[in-house]
């Protein structure tokens, strides 16, 4: 009797209290929690994995090769539709080329493009905005400025003027738009530079006799990430609908490149007779983006340290 | 308020400075020679490249060339289309009002049914109502425009017949273009049917051009109208009995209000920009499709001229939006 009462107030494992409670979760765990909560970024980021391991696989995947023109079966309709046939699940363009394969490479394209420019655009922007947040004075005047400047600009028209410049291709889009999103990050880096700058744990590293180049990038930029990786992963959606517009405008990709954009690009003339070279391009390009921008908000949402629990 | 609207106004003059500098700067880093561009193909004697080059006033340094650029676009002179020959500026301005007629739709469109909507939305948070406007709108700017206009084309002029596929009016009319606004002008032209024709035509693309900022506007106003339904302010009408709807309408949304027209402000460059796809999509002869023709024919004058005025228009709109902001805001007047 006496020894089940006793047994109730202990803990069954034998531990104390105080082993038990205090440890916090480890912060993947912490912030898969959150996370997971939002069904929709959660089905965003699942989108996002098959998209990625379509891209890795495309080789594999593809019916057919994308740049192979199929010329006796022109401006055929996707299977499901009377007069179309299985070896072209979904149907064929003006020129005979298969869709769905040029839709599969066009992933691997399009995550490339949102890679790369999400990449540079980052790093630069972050080096840029530690620097001129950690410098200050006329450094700082001065960047900040020059992001102004571009911010008055509309992307897309400055990442056409690049683009005229330098000429028509896709490395040239995948520049123009790196540039075009680059005042973002500058400027979200410098506003958590200049809020971290001021507090104790910084202080205590300079007093300690850390460098500038250790303090900004090991001490400071640590805590600032939050708010970046979620405007790189909105900034992945952007990057994808730039591209996909310049491709449309004939900057980007060129033909035959099997980008998204580029396959609307002459799509108006065949919108009577072919449904599809129209629809299912953009489809794709949707999907992919509405994918980012709901994983990318519930990013936002887990990382907040104001919503924490 | 004279002292606030001095110091918003001369924080804008070194914006336009750099936009100069940026449209300066980007044609000469175009590789190759101007001169050898504009000379064609068939190549030029180097007695006429170099009295061509004296003529552009290529031959003076760096700083003296943007010196006379700057100059000139003070006096309105932003130099001559290589393809047309004549003056960029004419050429904007002629074009102008059919971009102008068309963004003033979509933002018309994009608040009259993107406020109410996210007014909504914001007070009956969490229902299915909410959801679903979230969703759409969500949607809405994750989706290509230009692609949206093609879906849009599939169904209302493909398949129902309801609207024209491109141009700002039929064919049928030949209207006087005196204002240059196509409403306007067939509304004067006394022409039967000319005004019905050109509203047909009006109302896709505006329905395309508008969505995004639509979209981002029903979000902003109930994110807004959220934030504002919390106060303090709003509690004590209610307890004083107010009817709900006049609190939620006049004392909740004025407040939700102000950043709202901020985010209408910044709209206008995303509907410039958007402007670009969809004149080209519906064949509208405005200034977007006019400087993606330069840039795919080369017209560098156009394509500087262009950028830089309107680069200069957002500039402006913000700086009106700033001010009115101030006017809304009084407790903004004193930064």
């Amino acid at each position: 009797m006496e020894n089940s009462l006793a047994s109730a107030n202990q803990l069954p494992s034998g531990q104390t209290p105080a082993e038990l409670s205090v440890a916090p979760p480890h912060p993947i765990k912490e912030f898969w929690s959150y996370f997971k909560e939002n069904r929709g970024a959660v089905v965003g980021m699942g989108y996002i994995i098959f998209l990625i391991c379509v891209a890795l696989l495309a080789n594999y995947i593809a019916p057919h090769d994308p740049h192979e023109q199929y010329r006796d079966a022109i401006l055929q309709p996707p299977a499901f539709v009377e007069g179309g046939s299985w070896t072209y699940p979904l149907g064929t363009d003006d020129v005979g080329r298969d869709i769905l394969s040029r839709l599969i490479h066009g992933a691997r394209l399009s995550l490339l493009v949102g890679v790369i420019v999400v990449t540079l655009s980052l790093a630069a922007g972050i080096i840029l905005g530690i620097t001129s947040g950690f410098i200050g004075g006329y450094v700082e005047a001065f960047v900040m400025r020059l992001m102004d400047i571009m911010l008055a600009l509309p992307s897309l028209l400055l990442a056409m003027a690049i683009v005229a410049v330098l000429g028509p291709s896709l490395k040239n889009a995948i520049l123009a738009i790196a540039i075009v999103v680059l005042p973002h990050y500058v400027r979200l880096t410098r506003a958590s530079v200049l809020a971290e700058k001021g507090k104790d744990y910084v202080t205590a590293s300079r007093v300690n006799g850390a460098g500038a180049l250790r303090l900004m990038f090991l001490v400071i930029l640590p805590n600032c990430m939050a708010p970046l990786i979620v405007q790189a992963t909105l900034g992945f959606s952007t990057a994808i609908l730039d591209a996909a517009a310049l491709g449309f405008l004939g900057l980007g990709a060129q033909p035959p490149t099997p980008e998204w954009g580029a396959m609307l690009a002459n799509a108006l003339q065949f919108i009577q007779r072919a449904w599809w070279v129209v629809t299912l391009p953009g489809l794709a390009i949707l999907s992919t983006v509405l994918a980012f921008n709901l994983a990318g908000d519930g990013l936002r949402d887990a990382l907040d340290p104001k919503l924490k629990r | 308020m004279i002292r606030f609207l001095f110091r918003r106004i001369m924080l804008v003059l070194p914006a336009f400075i750099g936009v100069t500098l940026i449209t300066f700067s980007l044609i000469h880093m175009i590789p190759g020679d101007p001169v050898e561009m504009m000379a064609g193909e068939r190549g030029i004697d180097p007695e006429r490249h170099a009295r061509l080059k004296a003529q552009l006033g290529l031959d003076k340094p760096m700083l003296e060339q943007y010196w006379n650029y700057v100059s000139g676009v003070f006096k309105g002179d932003l130099g001559k289309s290589i393809v047309t020959k004549r003056p960029v500026i004419s050429e904007f301005l002629s074009l102008f009002p059919a971009t102008l007629e068309l963004s003033l739709f979509a933002m018309c469109f994009a608040i009259l049914v993107g406020l109410p909507v996210g007014v909504l939305a914001g007070v009956k948070r969490g229902t299915a109502l909410d959801h679903t406007v979230m969703g759409i709108s969500l949607t809405g700017y994750s989706m290509p425009i230009f692609w949206w206009g093609l879906l849009l084309i599939l169904f209302f002029s493909v398949k129902l017949g309801w609207t024209p596929v491109s141009g700002r009016i039929s064919a049928l009319y030949w209207i006087d273009t005196d204002t240059g606004f196509m409403l306007i002008d067939a509304l004067r032209s006394d022409e039967p049917g000319a005004l019905k024709s050109a509203l047909r035509h009006l109302i896709l693309p505006s329905i395309v051009l508008g969505t995004i900022p639509l979209a981002v506007i029903a979000r902003m106003t109930r994110s807004a109208m959220l934030e504002v339904l919390q106060e303090d302010y709003v509690r004590t009408a209610r307890a004083k009995g107010l009817a709900p709807n006049r609190v939620i309408l006049v004392h909740a949304l004025r407040n939700a209000m102000i950043p709202v027209i901020t985010v209408i402000g910044l709209q206008t460059g995303v509907l410039l920009a958007g402007a670009i796809l969809t004149e080209t999509i519906f064949a509208w002869p405005g200034v977007g499709k006019w400087i993606l023709e330069s840039i795919h024919r080369r017209d560098y004058p156009v394509v500087q001229g262009g950028i830089l005025l309107i680069a200069s228009l957002i500039i402006m709109v913000n700086l009106i939006v700033d001010v009115l902001y101030g006017v809304v805001n009084p407790r903004i007047r004193k930064t």
